[in-house]
C-alpha cells in the first residue's frame, strides 16, 4: 500500500511534465491540424535554457524563491522566441499545402534543433546539482517510508498554476476566444476580422513556454539533461494528447497525468526495462476502442 | 526601389536580428562545460555575433530581393523544368539510370569508397520503394517502418547464425517474418485515421527497438549479433584461403583476389533486389488490388460504398511494404556482418518517410533523385561530422518549404477515365 502511494505520488509529478508539453502538441493539432513534431525539441531546449539560467544566478547567490520565478520566466522567454521562429520559418510557409508537408517539415525541423544543440552545447549529459532538496515523509511507522519531495510539492502546484492561468485564458479572454474560433474554421474567422497568422503565432508562443516549463522541472527533477531528450519526452506527450484526445485541453492534461501514471508503476511493478512499452502499448490498445481518444470529438467525415 | 522601402528592410533586418540574438544568445553563447564538480558557462559571444549579423545581412538582402520578387520564382522554375524533363522522359531516365547502374562498378573513377556510398544509397532506394508502396500508393503514413527493417535484419541474422542456413533461403523467410509482423501491427492499426496511425506506427518502431535492446537471451542485447555470414556467389564464397572441399570465387574464375569482388557483388544483389521491388510496385499498380490502394487513397468512403473493403486492401499494402523493407534489412545484415539495436532508431524512419515525401509521394523517379540527394547531402558534409545532420534537417525543410509536394511533383495519375481524352 505504502509502495503503491509512493508510485502514485511520482507517476502525477511525470504526469505534470508530459501534460504540460502534451498541451503544447494537442493547441497546434487543434488549430492547424499538424503534428509539431519539433515540440519535443522546443522542451529540450528549453530543458538548456533553464539549466543556463540556474548556473548563471546560482552563482550570484539570490535566495531560491527569486530564481525559481527568473528561470522560470526567463526559458519561458526565450524558448518562445524558438517556437515563434520554427513557426514562421518551417510551417507558415506551408499553410494550406497537402497533409504530410508540414509533417516533413517538423521532421526535419526537430532534426536541426536537435543536431544544433548538440554542436552549440556538446554532446555530453549536463548535470546539475539539486536545488530543491528535503521532503515529507508519511508512514513512518511502517516498512517502506513513503516520501513526497518538496520538488514533487513544487511541480504539481505550478502545474495547477500554470493550468489555471492557461485555462482562464483560453476560456474567458478575447484571445482564447479568437484561438478557439481559429480552431473551428480558419476562414470564418479570418473574415470576421481575427488576425489568423497572429492567432497561430500566439498558439505556438503559448505551447512553448508550456513546454519550457516542464524543461524546467525536468532539468530539477532528474537532474541530468543531454541533446536527445527532447525526442523521448516528445512522444510520450504526443501519445499522452492522443490518449486524452487530441485537439482536446483537458484531454491532453489527463493523457499526460495517465501516461505518466502508467509507466511510473510499470516501472513500479512490472519492469523497469520496458517501460517505455507500456505507454506506447496502452496507446494502441486504447486507440483500438476509443478511436478518437478518451475526451476527443468524434469527428465526421463529410462527402 | 524606394527610400522608404530600405528604411523599412533595415528596421526589419534589425528585428530579425534581435530574434536571432534571442535564439543564439543562451545556446550557442553560453556553452556549459563540466569541470571538476558541476557545471561551468564557457562564453562563446564572437560566434553569436557573427551568426547574428549573417541573419541581419541575410535577412536584408532578402528583403531587397523580394522587392524584385526574383529568388523564389527562379527555385521553382528550376525545379518544374527539372521535373517536367524527367516526367517527359521518364522512361529514357529510368532506361539510362538502370544502364549507368549496371556499368557504375568498372567505372575508371569507382573507387571501394564510392561502391560503400552506392550500396548505402540503393539500401535507402529499395527502403524508399518499400515504402512509396505504403505511404505513397495506399497513402498510409508509418513512421515505423524501420521496425520490419529491423525484424528483416534481426531474422536474416538469427535464421542464418543458429541454423547455418545460406542467404538464398534466409531472405525470404526474413520477408516473410517482415510481412508478419507487418500484419500483426497492421490488424489493429488500420482502422485509425492517418496521423493516429502515424504516432503509433512510430510507438511500434520504438517497441520493436526497445524489445532488441532488451531480449538479452534473443537478440544479445545492445552488443548486437556479430559474425553474421556473408551470401555466396551461388555457393561460391568470396574468401582468399577456402575452407578444405570448397572453392572461392576466384579460384572458381580463376580471378586475382580482391576484396572488391564482394563488394561489386553485394552491389548488384541490392540493384537486383531494388529493381524487383520497383518492378513489383509499377506492376501491382496495375493489378486490382493496387488500384483499390489509389483508390482508398483519394477517397476511403468512396471506396467503401464501391465495396472495397479498406481494412484488408490496406492490410495487403502494409504487409508487402512490410515485406521488402525486410529483405533489405536482411540485405544490411549480411552487409555489415554485423547488427545491433542502434542502426534501427527513429532517424531511419524520418529519412525514409523524407526520402518517399521528398521526392514527391508515390513517384519511383522521385524515390531515386530524393535518395541520392539526401544520402549525398549527407556524404558531402561527412568531414563536419556534426554538421550533416544539421544540413540533412535543413534540407527537409527548405525542399518542402520551396516544393511541398516534392521534387517530382506532377505524377500523372495511373488511370484515367476514358484514356485520358476527352
Amino acid at each position: 500500500m505504502e509502495y503503491f502511494i509512493q508510485q502514485l505520488v511520482n507517476g502525477i509529478t511525470l504526469g505534470s511534465i508530459y501534460g504540460l508539453i502534451a498541451i503544447g502538441y494537442t493547441m497546434v493539432y487543434g488549430i492547424i491540424g499538424m503534428i509539431n513534431f519539433a515540440h519535443g525539441d522546443i522542451f529540450m531546449i528549453g530543458a538548456f535554457i533553464a539549466l543556463i539560467s540556474f548556473i548563471i544566478f546560482g552563482l550570484t547567490g539570490v535566495a531560491l524563491p527569486i530564481i525559481l520565478l527568473l528561470v522560470l520566466l526567463i526559458a519561458m522567454l526565450f524558448t518562445a522566441c524558438y517556437g515563434w521562429t520554427v513557426e514562421k520559418l518551417a510551417y507558415k510557409p506551408l499553410r494550406g499545402s497537402f497533409r504530410l508537408a508540414p509533417l516533413i517539415s517538423a521532421l526535419g525541423m526537430s532534426i536541426v534543433l536537435q543536431n544544433y544543440v548538440q554542436v552549440a552545447q556538446g554532446a555530453r549529459v549536463k548535470p546539475m546539482q539539486p536545488m530543491i532538496s528535503g521532503g515529507l515523509e508519511f508512514f513512518k511507522n511502517s516498512e517502506f517510508i513513503v516520501t513526497v519531495s518538496y520538488l514533487q510539492i513544487f511541480i504539481v502546484i505550478l502545474t495547477i498554476i500554470l493550468m489555471g492561468i492557461f485555462t482562464y485564458l483560453i476560456t474567458k479572454t478575447d484571445l482564447g476566444r479568437a484561438q478557439r474560433a481559429c480552431e473551428q474554421d480558419r476562414t470564418m474567422t479570418a473574415l470576421l476580422g481575427i488576425n489568423v497568422d497572429r492567432t497561430i503565432s500566439i498558439t505556438f508562443i503559448i505551447g512553448s513556454s508550456l513546454a519550457s516549463v516542464a524543461g524546467m522541472m525536468f532539468v530539477l527533477y532528474y537532474g541530468v539533461i543531454d541533446f536527445y531528450i527532447g525526442f523521448l519526452a516528445g512522444i510520450k506527450a504526443f501519445t499522452a494528447a492522443v490518449l486524452g484526445g487530441i485537439g482536446s485541453l483537458p484531454g491532453a492534461m489527463l493523457g499526460g497525468l495517465l501516461i505518466g501514471l502508467i509507466e511510473t508503476f510499470w516501472a513500479g511493478y512490472v519492469s523497469l526495462e520496458y517501460k517505455d512499452v507500456a505507454a506506447f502499448s496502452v496507446l494502441i490498445v486504447v486507440l483500438i476502442f476509443f478511436p478518437t481518444g478518451f475526451l476527443g470529438k468524434p469527428d465526421i467525415e463529410k462527402v | 526601389m524606394e527610400k522608404k522601402d530600405i528604411i523599412q528592410s533595415f528596421k526589419d533586418s534589425l528585428f530579425t536580428g534581435l530574434i536571432a540574438l534571442a535564439l543564439f544568445g543562451p545556446i550557442v553563447g553560453l556553452r556549459t562545460a563540466s569541470k571538476g564538480e558541476g557545471l561551468f558557462i564557457t562564453p562563446q559571444w564572437g560566434i553569436v555575433f557573427l551568426l547574428v549579423g549573417l541573419c541581419i545581412l541575410g535577412r536584408f538582402l532578402i528583403n531587397l530581393n523580394s522587392a524584385r520578387k526574383t529568388e523564389i520564382t527562379f527555385f521553382s522554375k528550376f525545379t518544374s523544368k527539372f521535373s517536367a524533363i524527367t516526367e517527359d522522359k521518364a522512361k529514357h531516365f529510368a532506361i539510362t539510370a538502370i544502364l549507368f547502374a549496371a556499368v557504375f562498378p568498372f567505372l575508371p573513377f569507382t573507387d571501394r569508397y564510392f561502391m560503400d556510398v552506392a550500396i548505402m544509397i540503393l539500401t535507402y532506394i529499395m527502403l524508399g520503394w518499400g515504402l512509396n508502396i505504403v505511404v505513397g500508393l495506399a497513402g498510409l503514413l508509418d513512421l515505423g517502418y524501420v521496425a520490419f527493417y529491423a525484424v528483416g535484419a534481426y531474422s536474416y541474422a538469427l535464421i542464418a547464425t543458429t541454423f547455418g542456413w545460406s542467404f538464398w533461403i534466409c531472405l525470404p523467410l526474413a520477408g516473410v517474418f517482415a510481412a508478419f509482423f507487418g500484419i500483426l501491427l497492421g490488424f489493429p492499426v488500420l482502422r485509425l485515421r492517418g496521423d493516429y496511425l502515424a504516432i503509433v506506427t512510430l510507438g511500434f518502431g520504438e517497441i520493436i527497438r526497445i524489445i532488441l535492446i532488451n531480449w538479452y537471451e534473443v537478440t544479445n542485447g545492445p552488443d548486437g549479433i556479430t559474425g553474421i555470414p556473408r551470401p555466396s556467389f551461388f555457393g561460391l564464397p568470396f574468401k582468399r584461403s577456402p575452407d578444405e572441399g570448397e572453392t572461392s570465387f576466384h579460384l572458381f574464375f580463376n580471378l586475382e583476389y580482391s576484396t572488391m569482388h564482394r563488394i561489386i557483388f553485394l552491389y548488384y544483389l541490392i540493384l537486383v533486389l531494388a529493381l524487383i521491388t520497383n518492378y513489383f510496385t509499377l506492376k501491382i499498380r496495375k493489378l486490382p488490388v493496387g488500384r483499390a490502394w489509389e483508390a482508398l487513397r483519394e477517397d476511403e468512403i468512396a471506396c467503401k460504398s464501391l465495396g472495397v473493403n479498406p481494412t484488408n486492401t490496406k492490410l495487403t499494402a502494409f504487409a508487402i511494404g512490410a515485406m521488402f523493407g525486410g529483405f533489405a534489412g536482411s540485405f544490411f545484415a549480411t552487409r555489415q556482418a554485423f547488427i545491433s539495436p542502434e542502426s534501427f532508431t527513429f532517424i531511419e524512419s524520418a529519412i525514409i518517410v523524407a526520402i518517399v515525401v521528398l521526392g514527391g509521394m508515390g513517384s519511383q523517379t522521385g524515390v531515386v533523385l530524393a535518395s541520392i540527394f539526401l544520402i549525398g547531402i549527407t556524404e558531402m558534409f561527412r568531414d563536419l561530422e556534426q554538421y550533416r545532420m544539421i544540413a540533412f534537417g535543413g534540407a527537409m525543410v527548405l525542399i518542402m518549404v520551396f516544393k511541398p509536394k516534392g521534387i517530382l511533383a506532377n505524377r500523372k495519375p495511373t488511370i484515367l477515365m476514358h484514356g485520358g481524352k476527352k
